[in-house]
């Protein structure tokens, strides 16, 4: 299981979902698959047509800035940061 | 249950919900709501008692936001608000409307139009007017390619008009399969010579009903006012009946009056989009617009170079009927008395952009 990170902005829009926890999955796409099963709505915030990760959200795997096709390691650590953007 | 005015304010940060009490004199302000969003649009649906916003966050994409209790918790989908995964991305949603039958439609960037029939939870594309034989020659305004304002038949459920920047209008009576251009009269005067009248590229900036329902329209154009009085088949100019300037964004209908409308002039594109000589003022109608009334009793005349976005003007449905408008720096107006008199409502909200007056218990 990945240990996903989710930023504060993104759980404020699911009331009661936790900044962080564990989902299942071999790609970054398997794994917010697996992160909408349990917060139903949440891939729609993060992904666009395409399907690809929004603009302006960043999804790193390992440390390393990932894809919906990157592989997740069984206990990689992945984290969810929103862009520098707004004024 | 006493009735009192509840005003839905949609800023870009955030909805903000203005509990007013009675007598609309004094008002309590809630926000920011929806996390901060930016928001084009925020309804109440008396019916459902339900608030919608709909807007877009730069980080999370474009979402209708629901709160079922009066703004105090939200649920948000954009589930199904989509021109699928290999056409061009849907970015803010711009306007909101309810139809009969419960039928609920959303406008987006870039333009085109989404119906929920379960009260927003999920979305399906009105294919019909993306199809338009037009699409392919639609151009942006200066707020981009987006489709603002929804105005459905308030008896017939297949009946609904839009109005698309830099588009023009259009209007569908058969539930979206078709739709048919609705700029007849309209000026393009940004058009060469001799091109001024196209049956579309005209820049609608709000289209309305009035309050005899179903054939009698008004809009604010980029290039003037205008009224229907055939659902759109014919538009006649009635600006230059007594307002000052053809520019400005929003237009809002008396709910009762047909003949009474009011819109805010402003200065011309190319010259500030602001209020005439930095002296505020409101402009109304009781004759369908044969002749204008400038009010400006009780709003700022010093410089006040202000401005009021398409969506950010309001009527109530008390009588007499109250009238609500927001600056894009901020400042809310209010009106008791039709628009004769105004009073400062709430100053320093972030920019606003869209105003609508809830009635609520």
């Amino acid at each position: 299981m990945a240990d996903v990170h989710l930023p504060r902005s993104l759980v404020a829009l699911f009331p009661g979902a936790p900044r962080r926890l564990a989902a299942r999955g071999a790609t970054v796409a398997e794994v917010i698959a697996d992160l909408d099963a349990q917060v139903p709505g949440i891939r729609n915030r993060l992904l666009d047509a395409g399907p690809s990760i929004r603009t302006h959200i960043n999804v790193f795997v390992a440390g390393q800035r990932a894809t919906l096709a990157t592989p997740v390691e069984a206990d990689a650590v992945v984290h969810v940061i929103p862009a520098v953007s707004g004024g | 249950m006493t009735e009192r005015v509840a005003l839905l304010v949609g800023t870009r940060k955030g909805l903000f919900v203005l509990d007013g009490d009675a007598n609309r004199d004094s008002w309590t302000v809630r926000g920011p709501l929806c996390d901060g969003w930016p928001l084009h649009d925020a309804i109440y649906d008396a019916k459902s008692r339900a608030i919608f916003a709909g807007g877009g966050s730069n980080w999370y994409g474009p979402a209708v936001w629901r709160s079922d209790d009066l703004g105090e918790t939200w649920t948000h989908s954009s589930e199904g608000i989509t021109y699928g995964d290999a056409a061009e991305k849907v970015t803010t949603i711009w306007s909101l409307a309810t139809g009969p039958g419960g039928a609920m439609y959303a406008g987006v960037e870039p333009a085109g139009l989404f119906r929920s029939g379960d009260g927003g939870a999920t979305w399906a594309h009105v294919e019909g007017l993306t199809n338009h034989p037009s699409r392919p020659e639609w151009q942006p305004g200066n707020g981009g390619l987006i489709l603002h304002s929804i105005v459905p038949s308030p008896e017939d459920a297949d009946r609904v008009w839009v109005g698309i920047s830099s588009v023009g209008a259009f209007e569908t009576s058969d539930g979206g399969k078709s739709w048919s251009t609705r700029n007849k009269g309209v000026r393009a005067g940004f058009m060469p010579e001799g091109q001024q009248y196209p049956d579309f590229g005209q820049c609608v900036h709000k289209l309305v009903m009035a309050a005899d329902g179903g054939e009698h329209l008004y809009q604010q154009n980029h290039c003037g006012v205008y009224r229907s009085t055939d659902g759109g088949r014919q538009w006649e100019e009635v600006t230059a009946n007594g307002l000052p300037t053809e520019f400005g964004f929003p237009m809002a209908a008396h709910p009762r009056d047909p003949r009474t409308a009011w819109t805010i002039p402003m200065t011309e594109p190319d010259a500030g989009r602001f209020m005439i000589d930095g002296h505020a003022a409101v402009y109304r109608t009781n004759d369908g617009g044969d002749t204008w009334q400038k009010s400006t009793e009780g709003l700022p005349q010093d410089n006040a170079y202000i401005s009021v976005l398409r969506e950010a003007m309001a009527v109530d449905s008390l009588d007499p009927v109250g009238v609500y408008f927001g600056t894009s720096t901020g400042q809310l107006y209010g009106s008791r008395d039709e628009g004769r008199t105004w009073s400062i409502v709430a100053d320093n909200l972030p920019a606003i952009w869209s105003v609508e007056a809830a009635l609520v218990d």
